[in-house]
Parts: structure tokens; sequence; C-alpha cells
């Protein structure tokens, strides 16, 4: 129910109402995007990946953060003694 | 895809459960008995279904599936106030497909829409607006339940059709908020929770500090968590550490989402539509719990649709099959429920945990025979 998909946001298409298509692998659709201009003006968004649930999107995904999340395992790896 | 396949990648899954694997067996060492995690949100419970990871964790570490699904959770009463709106002639009743089979006492909203009521799934609370304006001659009622990270969206919904001076739309709202709902399962003496990993999404729009009781008070540690396998196992880990260092924080695994004070626009506008934590709500399987619900504020009743069309308080839960409860709390695992896969199954579901892919019956019975195929290898 809670369940939220990363998105890249393509472009603006009704400023005022504050709505952008959203692309995930191939598909796009139209959501709103008013949950997000505290974070950023609308025309920064563009480029920028989503979290979207029911259509709306609920939050930025920072990407240099996902980056330091993976090299925190890697670095797991790395440390492993060869087996 | 992008920011989902690397989080799904199985060569650092493995090395991550390698990595927690000798915090786990210190753990249920200090302990003398398995570590219990309480997976809070029925998101995380259907990734650690899908993905195998029960089998593939230590046997020291047991999951306790929590009562966030929304769906789950949601008590018969309240589907027969739906069910009384939809079957209304001069209703069109909109809904998330995800409540569309959950019974009501005696019927679900999908039999009713069978038999002839409108009863329309949408994708979005923003698509039932543009119905409203497409029909005029009816009353489009939203069926709007859900955590914190349905109801800023319900909210601006609402927002805008007060704006708009809206005349045939309006919510039949059960949201629920998940703070509440932790105090409540942690002052219950029969469940026995060491930590938990807390909703991701829930928390993008609430933040990190929302949840500082379940340390304080409780003394329970906290691992905000994203929802691929990946992001679980590492939840596990961070939750393993606190647990071997003896100390109970709340901490995010999900930074790349979550962010320490939430979102903002989003808190605004669910306190601005909503009144928080005002009420007792009715949980299915878990009776009233203080201070859940979230009635729709004074400043927006005209947009209420129990108040619109004068419908029935309904505080109090019809009885079920009395063992969904049980499964609710982690006292039974679903296959040990006398009716799982006989007389409830997710095409005929008795109870709600059958009804949703993110409940712990339906995710049990989808993904069992691999659990058995595993643990026979």
């Amino acid at each position: 129910m809670c369940l939220g998909i990363p998105t890249q946001i393509i472009e603006i298409t009704n400023a005022d109402s504050a709505l952008a298509v959203v692309e995930l692998g191939g598909v796009r659709r139209e959501v709103n995007v008013a949950l997000l201009v505290e974070e950023l003006p609308l025309d920064q968004l563009i480029g920028q990946w989503a979290i979207v649930h029911a259509g709306f999107a609920i939050g930025l995904v920072d990407e240099d953060e996902a980056q330091q999340t993976l090299a925190t395992i890697s670095d797991w790896e790395r440390e492993e003694p060869a087996s | 895809m992008k920011l989902i396949d690397p989080f799904r990648d199985p060569e650092p899954i493995k090395s991550a459960i390698r990595h927690l694997q000798p915090k786990a067996i210190s753990c249920a060492d200090q302990l003398g008995r398995p570590v219990q995690i309480m997976e809070v949100c029925g998101g995380h419970t259907h990734t650690l279904f899908k993905f195998g990871l029960p089998e593939l964790l230590p046997k020291q570490i047991e999951f306790v599936h929590g009562p966030g699904c929304p769906v789950c959770v949601l008590p018969r009463a309240v589907i027969d106030q739906a069910i009384a709106l939809a079957t209304r002639a001069d209703v069109i009743f909109t809904t998330f497909g995800d409540a569309l089979r959950v019974p009501g006492s005696e019927h679900s909203l999908q039999a009713v829409r069978a038999q002839g009521a409108d009863v329309r799934v949408l994708y979005s609370p923003a698509d039932a607006l543009v119905l409203a304006q497409q029909n005029p001659s009816k009353q489009v009622v939203f069926f709007a339940i859900g955590f914190e990270t349905t109801m800023p969206s319900t909210a601006l919904v609402i927002q805008q059709a007060a704006k708009q001076g809206f005349e045939n739309f309006s919510v039949l709202s059960h949201h629920i908020t998940i703070m509440p709902t932790l105090r409540a399962l942690l002052d219950r003496d029969d469940v026995l929770i060491d930590g938990f990993i807390g909703p991701g999404h829930v928390s993008a729009i609430i933040g990190e500090q929302a949840y500082r009781d379940i340390a304080d008070h409780y003394q329970k540690p906290l691992v905000i968590s994203g929802f691929e396998p990946l992001d679980i196992v590492q939840s596990i880990d961070m939750l393993l550490t606190q647990l071997v260092e003896q100390r109970c924080d709340i901490e995010n695994q999900y930074t790349r989402v979550v962010k320490s004070k939430g979102n903002q626009a989003a808190l605004n506008a669910m306190y601005d539509v909503f009144a928080i934590d005002s009420e007792d709500a009715l949980w299915r399987g878990l009776g009233q719990i203080k201070d859940s619900g979230a009635p729709i504020s004074n400043a927006y009743a005209h947009f209420d649709a129990a108040k619109r069309f004068a419908l029935p308080v309904q505080n109090q839960e019809i009885d079920c099959s009395g063992y969904c409860d049980q499964v609710m709390i982690g006292k039974l695992k679903p296959s040990q429920c006398p009716h799982f896969g006989k007389s409830c199954s997710p095409q005929q579901p008795m109870g709600a945990l059958m009804v949703s892919t993110e409940g712990a019956c339906s995710a049990y019975y989808r993904y069992r025979p691999l659990m058995e195929n595993s643990e026979v290898v």
C-alpha cells in the first residue's frame, strides 16, 4: 500500500497545478509534484529522481546517498577473507 | 533499472548476510533465544518473502510481521460503511484496488460492484476530482485509506476541491497513523520484539524524529529501511549492531529518500486537512487504538462523506475468525491458522491478511512452495 517507485522527472506539464511527466523503464505518466517544491523549484526538478506513490511524488531520491549506501556494502565485500 | 537493480544484486546481498552473521549469533547468545525483529510495513513483509530472505538469513533471526498494511487492518465496519455509500444510486464510489476484495460483515466492494454498484478503481485520489467534474449529476466519493504515505495526497485533493468549490465530491476517510499503533503494540505484554525495521515511505513524510519515543521510552532500536532486499539486509545489520552494543537509537538506512525532518510540504497539507492523532481508530485484529485516527478536520468537514451522508459512527469491530489478530501480533505464523489455505486463500479471503499482497498470509501463501523447497535443500 505504501509502495513507492523511483522515477525520473522528464518535464513540467502544468506549472500552476504542479503536474509533471515521470518515466520509469520507458513508461511515462503524469504525476503531481507539489510536495517537492519546498525542496527544489519546479524548473530544477527536471532530471531529478523522485519516489511516486498513488500519483503524487512524495520525496526526491538523493543519488549520492544511494551510491554511499552501495559503497558501504562494497566495503564489506572487500573486507571479507578470500575463500 | 537505475536505483532499483543494484539493490537487488545477489552478490552484495550474500556478502551483507555474511557480514551480519556473527552479530546475529552473538545477539541470540546474549538473549538465550532467536532475535525477534518486527518489520512494521507490509511492503517490507512482501520484499522479505519475494526474495526469500528469511531462508537466506541466519536462523538466529526471526520476523514478527507488523500491522503496517492499511488494507489488512481495515475493519469490517468501515467496509460496511463503504458499501452503504457504494450502493446508493446517486454515488460513484472510488477506491484503490487493494480495498476491493476486503470482506465486510456480509459483502466486499467487489461483490456489490458485480451486483451493479458503481465502484471504480483509481490509481490516484486526484482522478476522483476529474470524475466529479465529468459527472456533475453524481456524488463522487473517494475511499481514503492508508498511513502517512498516502495522507498528504488525499489532503492535497481535498484542498483543491475546497479551492475550486466542488459540491459533488467527498471523502470516506479511514486514514490511520503509525506511531500510536507502535505504542499500542509495545504496551501489550504478549508481544516480544527486540527491534524494528521502520517504514521507509511513511518516514519520507514524517521524518526520523517522529519515532524518538520508541528508543527513549520503550528502549527499542528502530532502523528506517528502504524496500529493496539489500536495504532490508543492511537495516538488519544496523539493528544487530545496536543490539550487540546495547544501544537503542533511531537510525536511517534509507538516506537516499528519508530526510531527518521528513517532508514539510506534505506535513503542512496533512495537518491542515486532518485532525492528526485526535481520535481513537478501529483496527481489524487489534481493536480500538488510542489516538491513531485522523479524521477530516472541521475546516474541511464539508468534504467528509461520513457527515455528508450522515453515516452512523462505527466504533465496534465485528468479530472475524479470531486468528487474524494472533497472526498480526506475531503469536501465530500464518500457516498455523486452521483456515490457512483451506477456507481462506487469496481467491476467497476470509481475513484481510489474505487480501493484500502485502499481508503476511498472502505472502506466505504465494511464496510458501519456494520456502518449503529451500527448507528441503
